[in-house]
This record gives structure tokens, C-alpha cells and sequence, in this order.
């Protein structure tokens, strides 16, 4: 086991070498990530971990891959892609060009779960989906499209669950074990690393979906991340958090009202 | 990350099971006294739809408030904390919890190796572990961590389970410090 002194000096040091700070991810989560990355990188002992991680940048790049979670799924929570086809996405239809933020996107399930949204709204064509990440690798995933053949039914049913009135294998071709998703779905994304924790806001947007993020942060990143947030969205325009997250005890969140339901959705009222 | 630590006080009582737990659990909640006082963690398996079913059918059994998780939460006394559907619940060093949608353990998230093995490295001494009926060997792991770290460990009777697995498992691993029936994890508890 790794002592929590050992891994605030490793991030303090991996810091300053490459200028990722990990300071404000949760304590828990993070302790539990880089004790699997020393095992799996068999490591002989956590000084020669963080010097390998000091001294090879290619070896830092996998670090951050595995200590940040890259779990995603398609339509993840239905009800949330009900709520965003029903009453999100015909107000985002009002305005001559649409702007949305992914951030936090990983492996880019979201993205194209939003794309398939805007396209069957027939909204994609008038829509940019900036799809944002701290990792390239995952990044490199999600420009492919192309996706684990396995995860194909859970994705379905998800769609299905939403709303989703079309036969999802059309979005698809299948492919031995994997799924290459039709390339036009892909032709409103710009992807990009951005790290929440340090870049600065890059654009103003009508909907900014960050769901899965947050809950890795501390309150203190947690509140810096949502006022970057809060700079990067337009007036009354949509902020989508997680299932178990919230602007509650945001500095925010009084500048916004939590749209009628039980979804995680809220819109900026000034 | 958080440097306050929980104070050496502070206590915690994380309880897992899996197929079968929810019938213990029901003869445990119900028998802990009107003021029990040492925060519960209960890290169930359970299906993915984030209905708080579970959350009333116990609190209609317990005078104990009782909530699912919601990140950030602090744990109090006088709560029990379900583990929401579909997120690990990881107990961290300021007392309060944080949630995790990575990969699932044993099939499983939450996983309850997952919540022991980081409440056992917060509270040491100060953890109580308990495993119950399933039929699944997450959770086996974290027993032997919770043990590692000071705490103490129960597993329901794998007699008395209505799913032996789980809890044999956890016996199997490494040395438990007590076997107990539902109603006598209750006993100790309240003895606590």
C-alpha cells in the first residue's frame, strides 16, 4: 500500500515536471488508481515509479490515462437523452447555429450519442460538437469512432430507453469484435486536449455536457471547474452534469435553475 | 487532496452483501438502538435504475435516518448511507465520501472491495466490516484489508445466509474475527 504523503509528493513533483496537476483530483479515488497503476506496471518500488514517471514523458502519458477514469457508455442514464431529445435540444433548435461543449469526453461515447440526437432532430448539420479530453490516447479512440462490438447491445437498449425510435445497428458497421460509427456523424466534432484543471475557457456555448467529471474533483477544483463553466456559457444557455452530481452548493449555482425535472440539467438565467 | 484527517474518534460501519443480504439486513437495521451513533456505509448489489426503493423499504424498518449517497456527503452519526446504483463509494480522509463510475469489480459497482478497502485505510482501527449473504467473492478481498489495517471484521453466518458464497469466501481468505447470525451482528453492534 502507498502512503498518502508518497503520492502528494509524487504529484506535487509530476507537477512541476510536466505541468499536470492532479492536487485537486479526490483523495480516495486517486490513492486507489495509483496503487493499480504500481501494480500493473510492475514497479519495483515507488521511488523507482516516480522516477520512471519523472524521467519518461511517453511512460507520464500512460499515468494520466490510467490514474483519470475512461468509463463511458453510450445514452448512459435514458432518461437524461429523453429529457435532452424532449426538451433541451428544441430550444437549442431556435437558435441559427449551435455550440456545444463535451467536456471531459474520454473515449467520445457521449459525443456520439449526442450527434445521433442532433441528426435525427435534424439539427446536426447547423451544430459544432467541441469534444474535449486531458488525454490524446483517448482522444485518438474517439476521433476513430470506432467502439468495443461488446458494448453494442447495452448501447441499443440505452437508445432505445431514450427515445431513440430508429434501428441503432444503422448508425454502425459492424466489424469482427468492433463497431466503426457512420463517419458523417463525426464531421461536426473538433477534438482537442484541454486539462479543466488549468485551460482557460476557449469558446461560449448554448450547452456544455460535462457528466462523470466532477466527481473525481474536490470541492475546491469542483467550484474553480464550474465557474470555467459558467465563463464558457452563453446566457441561458444549458450546463449537464452527472446523475450524482450538482451545482447545489456551487458559487454558481445561483445564477441558474435546474430545468423541470429530475435531470441533472440546468440553464443560466442571465 | 484532502489533508484533514478523520479525527482518531471518528468511526465507521460499512456493511456489503450481495443475493441474499437484503433479508439480514432487514433483521440488522431494525435491531441497532434508537441512538446508535456510528455512521453506517451499506454497499449493495443492485440493479442500475437509480429508483430509491431501497432507501424507503429500510427507512420504513429503522429510526435511523437513512439516505443514498450523494458525493461529498459527510458521514454521520446517527445515518446510514446506501451506495447508489452504478458508482463506487469511496470513504475518504476528511469524513466525507466520494463517488467513482470506473471500471466494475467483480462485476460489480458499486463494489464493496472498493468501499472496505478504502474505508479501512481512513478509519484503521476505527472500521467495522461486515459481509454478508451472496453469491459473489467481492468484498473477500477487502475483509483481509480491513484486518490489515487494525479494523475489526464480522461475517454473517454462512449457515444462516441465505447464499453461502460470499461470506465463505471472505472466511476462506484469511482469519475473520467473528461468525455471526443476522441477529447477533446486530448484538454486536449495538455493543459497539
Amino acid at each position: 500500500m502507498i502512503a498518502p504523503e508518497q503520492i502528494t509528493h509524487l504529484l506535487t513533483a509530476v507537477a512541476q515536471r510536466y505541468g499536470y496537476d492532479f492536487s485537486g483530483y479526490a483523495g480516495a479515488s486517486m490513492q486507489r488508481r495509483i496503487d493499480s497503476f504500481y501494480i500493473k506496471g510492475h514497479h519495483s518500488s515507488f521511488a523507482e515509479m516516480e522516477s520512471r514517471l519523472l524521467n519518461d514523458p511517453a511512460w507520464f502519458m500512460y499515468f494520466v490515462e490510467e490514474v483519470t477514469v475512461n468509463v463511458t457508455e453510450m445514452f448512459r442514464d435514458a432518461s437524461f437523452y429523453k429529457t435532452l431529445r424532449e426538451d433541451i435540444l428544441p430550444v437549442l433548435a431556435t437558435y441559427p447555429f449551435i455550440r456545444i461543449w463535451h467536456a471531459g469526453c474520454s473515449t467520445g461515447e457521449e459525443v456520439y450519442s449526442m450527434a445521433i440526437l442532433l441528426k435525427e432532430a435534424r439539427l446536426l448539420q447547423k451544430s459544432i460538437l467541441y469534444a474535449t479530453d486531458i488525454n490524446q490516447a483517448v482522444l485518438e479512440k474517439a476521433k476513430s469512432g470506432i467502439f468495443p462490438g461488446s458494448t453494442m447491445q447495452q448501447n441499443s437498449e440505452n437508445y432505445i430507453k431514450g427515445g431513440g425510435l430508429a434501428d441503432f445497428s444503422t448508425y454502425y458497421t459492424a466489424n469482427y469484435n468492433s463497431a466503426k460509427f457512420d463517419p458523417s456523424l463525426a464531421e461536426r466534432m473538433i477534438f482537442s486536449t484541454h486539462n479543466l484543471v488549468a485551460d482557460a475557457s476557449f469558446n461560449e456555448f448554448q450547452l456544455i455536457v460535462c457528466r462523470n467529471t466532477l466527481i473525481y474533483f474536490d470541492r475546491d477544483l469542483q467550484s474553480r471547474v464550474l465557474q470555467l463553466f459558467d465563463r464558457s456559457l452563453e446566457s441561458l444557455g444549458f450546463l449537464a452534469l452527472g446523475s450524482k452530481e450538482s451545482l447545489r452548493f456551487s458559487v454558481i449555482a445561483g445564477h441558474y435553475k435546474q430545468v423541470a425535472n429530475k435531470e441533472k440539467i440546468w440553464r443560466k438565467n442571465r | 487532496m484532502a489533508e484533514k484527517q478523520v479525527s482518531e474518534t471518528g468511526r465507521l460501519i460499512v456493511i456489503g452483501g450481495s443475493s441474499g443480504s437484503l433479508n439480514a439486513l432487514l433483521v440488522v437495521l431494525p435491531a441497532l438502538r434508537e441512538d446508535f451513533s456510528i455512521p453506517i456505509l451499506v454497499v449493495l448489489h443492485r440493479g442500475t435504475s437509480s429508483d430509491n426503493g431501497l432507501a424507503e423499504l429500510l427507512s420504513a424498518r429503522t429510526t435511523l435516518r437513512i439516505k443514498e449517497v450523494d458525493e461529498k456527503d459527510p458521514l454521520l452519526p446517527g445515518w446510514i448511507y446506501l451506495a447508489p446504483p452504478d458508482y463506487h463509494v469511496l470513504p475518504e480522509m476528511d469524513g466525507t465520501v466520494s463517488l467513482d463510475a470506473s471500471e466494475k469489480v467483480h462485476y460489480c459497482r458499486p463494489s464493496i472491495d472498493v468501499s472496505f478497502t478504502s474505508a479501512a485505510r481512513v478509519y484503521k482501527k476505527n472500521c467495522i466490516a461486515v459481509l454478508l449473504s451472496g453469491a459473489n467473492a467481492d468484498g473477500a478481498a477487502a475483509m483481509a484489508a480491513v484486518k490489515k489495517c487494525g479494523g475489526r471484521n464480522i461475517v454473517q453466518d454462512p449457515a444462516e445466509a441465505l447464499v453461502d458464497y460470499m461470506p465463505q469466501q471472505a472466511i476462506l481468505l484469511s482469519p475473520v474475527d467473528h461468525i455471526l447470525p443476522a441477529a447477533g451482528i446486530a448484538a454486536f453492534l449495538n455493543a459497539l
